[in-house]
């Protein structure tokens, strides 16, 4: 699954150049398309990588956090959180990782309820992860094009856990999409996420709290020709062809 | 996290460009001084914007995260946003991030300006 050993290999510094920052071997080293090596999802192979530049509709930012016990560290929850990443999920989501857990370069899979019977098959790429934060990033076709980045620290007497999602959706249909429920449905399922998380971390139910800031109201309609790539209309397309296929298949005969 | 140890100095370079020189630790936490820094450089008239990044020692995906803000404020004032002095692996990573579609990039501050 991963895309590129992030800094396996990687010289500590470089000859004649600058040194390499104290966490260059946290970023992943740069690819222009995800390859048919990345898991082989449906929606995967081939596709660029978007962040908040390159989507189509209002950009947000979206920022989940709840407030845990300071003896619950914040290296603790960022360990269990990139080590079972999708054991936090809804139920109807699936998330397949590499069994290690999360590292630089890692991409991963997702096939995601997103109502009404409708999935989304798609990936993620894992951008930078330390041992405090880690962010991923979204390829053409997904639901937003943009960077996730889950985080904790200790602030006072609490140990504070964050989601941030800094987003566009990356077409006009994901644009409606979300305005019509969508992003209702993401505050419920990073809430759900979080509130899991911390359950496995042991912490006393909390209240996961929420703000959203619309950074930029603008649509960038000169990007709506990404709906070519929209991952749901694919795999639902993808759904149907393979029904069809099956149903044309010759039923086996008596032995 | 570390708390972000930022120093931003707004200078004009040349004419209506206005330099920012960034030291230290770029991160989510740095997005106060940025915003400060942006907002002097708009006080001055600055109708395009360079970053400075011969000094910068880290930068993780938080501080990322804010030169987008940064650049959709720019963006909304019509200020076109460049950077320099970028190492090969931060350089790398604009590319990654695909930042580099948004602000232009250059090897120092003469071709910066000259834009």
């Amino acid at each position: 699954m991963r895309e590129n050993p992030a800094s396996e290999g990687r010289p500590t510094a470089q000859a004649g150049r600058a040194p390499l920052p104290r966490n260059a071997a946290n970023w992943a080293t740069k690819v222009d398309r995800l390859t048919a090596d990345s898991g082989g999802g449906l929606n995967v192979a081939g596709r660029r990588l978007t962040g908040p530049v390159q989507g189509f509709g209002k950009m947000w930012r979206k920022t989940y956090w709840i407030e845990l016990s300071p003896e619950i560290s914040p290296r603790a929850v960022i360990a269990t959180w990139k080590g079972h990443f999708g054991e936090f999920w809804p139920k109807a989501s699936r998330f397949k990782g590499p069994l290690t857990g999360l590292s630089p370069g890692d991409v991963a899979l997702l096939d995601v309820s997103v109502g009404g019977g409708v999935r989304l098959s798609t990936g993620v790429f894992v951008l930078y992860a330390d041992e405090e934060s880690f962010t991923l990033m979204t390829p053409q076709g997904h639901m937003f094009a943009g960077w996730i980045t889950f985080s904790a620290e200790r602030s006072g007497a609490v140990t504070v856990v964050r989601t941030q999602v800094l987003m566009r959706a990356n077409d006009p249909l994901y644009e409606l999409a979300m305005a019509c429920g969508g992003h209702r449905k993401e505050d419920q399922f990073w809430t759900q996420t979080m509130t899991a998380l911390a359950q496995r971390l042991g912490a006393a139910p909390g209240v996961v709290h929420r703000r959203t800031v619309c950074v930029d109201r603008r649509r960038q309609w000169g990007n709506a020709g990404q709906v070519w790539h929209n991952s749901m209309v694919r795999t639902m397309m993808h759904s149907i062809t393979s029904a069809l296929a099956r149903k044309r298949q010759p039923a086996p005969g008596p032995r | 996290m570390d708390k972000s140890m930022t120093s931003m100095v707004v200078r004009v370079g040349d004419g209506l460009t206005s330099v920012i020189d960034i030291r230290g630790d770029v991160t989510a936490a740095s997005e106060p001084a940025l915003m400060a820094a942006y907002e002097e450089a708009s006080r001055q008239g600055a109708r395009r914007l360079v970053l400075n990044f011969s000094d910068l020692k880290y930068m993780n995906s938080g501080g990322i995260g804010m030169l987008v803000t940064l650049l959709v404020r720019a963006n909304r004032q019509h200020q076109p946003l460049a950077a320099y002095g970028l190492s090969d692996h931060y350089r790398e990573i604009f590319e990654l991030t695909r930042l580099d579609e948004a602000i232009g990039i250059y090897d120092d501050e003469p071709s910066a300006l000259a834009g």
